[in-house]
């Protein structure tokens, strides 16, 4: 433990699944901090000037310094409070999983998205498109209770994105992106995640995020069930 | 043990350059093997199953892929020699937030290489410009991002340089006059026996362009029937590069012109 007074900050937003994976990561080392709710469409001074580059959340502050980009943030809690590892240890691995992180942020939520933003053919595309990199994520699975191996890991931190934000839109699209026929690791993974305290702790609740989402879409004149 | 290291890559290949020089900066022996992507490889497809792209690093038999993460892996494999990520934790946030940031510079240089003539280009070039301003402002007067040191973010934008003649041309425009800061960075980096053993020649990249930009067309074509299975979804469609996967966003994005069947 530190010596000197530790200042954790985070800017962020409830509804945001990368805001949400920072404060697993500080939950699950036991980090005490300040979260400061961020309004996007009217940011504030201290968020302009912590990210003047991006100007987006989530945004960690540490002793005042500040720290962007979800996945930079991760590795510099990980590299700051070396306690409760949450990358491994061997250089090959960890390549292996920050391959994966990637994997999520830039292919699965990028295609993900599309489902939400087109309709007719192009949402259906979208769908098909999704399901072909989620049976990747599947076969990683296979013979693991969690992405990470035997325990919450980077990646699982990273693809809470598609166990709680990815799953939970399929409710409000009405289209059943990851049926359990077709994705049985992925549900099993799922129900795993949820066995763990410092995600139950840290995941938006359903029903308010479900709302969230559907005012989201609403305003943004996207069709909803 | 002896390590067996071999990088398969594309010779022009901006970011199997990164992976280049981070090797020869930490003096390691590797087998290169230049690949065809036109006719790809079986090794390549099966060390790359998912995005069977290049560049590819190879160790002792297990594959690494992605350059900004081949370039933190054999940082931390052989840690000892020319150190390229800062010890310090918030200075290695800030080097791995521009190697991100660089990586985002992708979309741009796709439309402004590889766009529809005009606006799209027009834009493309904006947004380049813009982000390389960006850079230069975080340079400031220093030798290298790293400051003193070459390191990870010189290491991740230099390979660009070897580009800059074919952006220049194919964009119409000065970088030393948008940038001269950048430039003259560049030209410190050169200096350093990893980047000039790394780096494409100039020339020969831009005399590929034409080539490349017939052969775009084709492979567009085919990814995207395999993707969508419908040739006229054209908004915002993943285009496999012959490089490096998307980065959160599209890479070369064409229009309903581009893809009538007297376009292809």
């Amino acid at each position: 433990m530190a010596e000197r007074s530790e200042e954790v900050k985070l800017l962020g937003m409830w509804a945001s699944p990368f805001s949400r994976r920072v404060e697993i990561a500080l939950t699950l080392k036991g980090l005490p901090y300040e979260f400061s709710e961020q309004d996007i469409a009217n940011k504030s001074p201290l968020l302009l000037q912590s990210n003047p580059v991006h100007k987006m959340i989530p945004v960690l502050l540490h002793n005042g310094k500040p720290i962007s980009e979800s996945l930079v943030i991760l590795e510099y809690i990980d590299d700051t409070w070396q306690h409760n590892q949450i990358l491994p240890q061997d250089p090959y691995d960890k390549a292996i999983a920050r391959f994966w992180a990637r994997f999520v942020d830039e292919q699965i939520y990028v295609t993900a998205m599309k489902v939400v933003g087109k309709v007719g053919e192009e949402r259906d595309a979208a769908v098909e498109a999704t399901r072909d990199l989620l049976k990747l994520m599947e076969k990683e699975l296979v013979g693991k209770d969690f992405l990470g191996g035997e325990s919450l890991g980077f990646v699982d931190i990273v693809a809470t994105l598609v166990a709680f934000w990815l799953m939970r839109t399929e409710e409000v699209v009405g289209v059943k992106v990851v049926p359990v026929e077709m994705f049985p690791e992925i549900h099993r993974w799922v129900k795993n995640l949820l066995d763990v305290d410092v995600i139950k702790k840290c995941i938006p609740p359903e029903g308010e995020h479900l709302n969230y989402i559907r005012a989201r879409m609403d305003s943004l004149k996207l069709k909803s069930v | 043990m002896v390590d067996e290291v071999i990088l398969l890559d594309y010779w022009p290949s901006m970011f199997g350059v990164r992976t280049r020089i981070a090797l020869e900066e930490k003096n390691i022996k590797f087998d290169y093997i230049e690949q065809d992507l036109c006719n790809k490889s079986a090794l390549l497809l099966e060390m790359n199953p998912v995005h069977k792209k290049i560049p590819v690093l190879i160790h002792n038999g297990k594959p690494v892929c992605e350059s900004l993460i081949q370039v933190e892996y054999i940082d931390e494999t052989w840690p000892r020699e020319n150190p390229i990520l800062p010890s310090d934790p918030y200075q290695r946030a800030q080097a791995r937030f521009w190697g991100s940031f660089i990586d985002k510079m992708l979309p741009g240089l796709g439309k402004l290489m590889w766009g529809v003539k005009g606006e799209e280009q027009e834009a493309g070039k904006k947004e380049f410009v813009e982000m390389l301003k960006m850079l230069e402002s975080e340079l400031g007067d220093r030798t290298y991002f790293g400051g003193e040191t070459f390191g990870y973010v010189d290491i991740a934008l230099i390979g660009f340089y070897g580009w800059f003649d074919a952006f220049e041309k194919y964009g119409n425009f000065s970088i030393e006059a948008e940038c001269p800061k950048i430039i003259a960075w560049a030209k410190r980096c050169v200096k350093r026996d990893s980047v000039a053993k790394s780096l494409p020649d100039s020339e020969k990249v831009t005399e590929l362009v034409p080539e490349l930009k017939k052969k775009k067309r084709v492979q567009y074509k085919e990814s995207l029937l395999f993707i969508h299975g419908c040739i006229w979804n054209c908004e915002s469609v993943l285009f496999c590069s012959t490089c490096e996967p998307t980065h959160g966003s599209v890479c070369f994005t064409f229009t309903c012109i581009s893809l009538s069947p007297a376009g292809l």
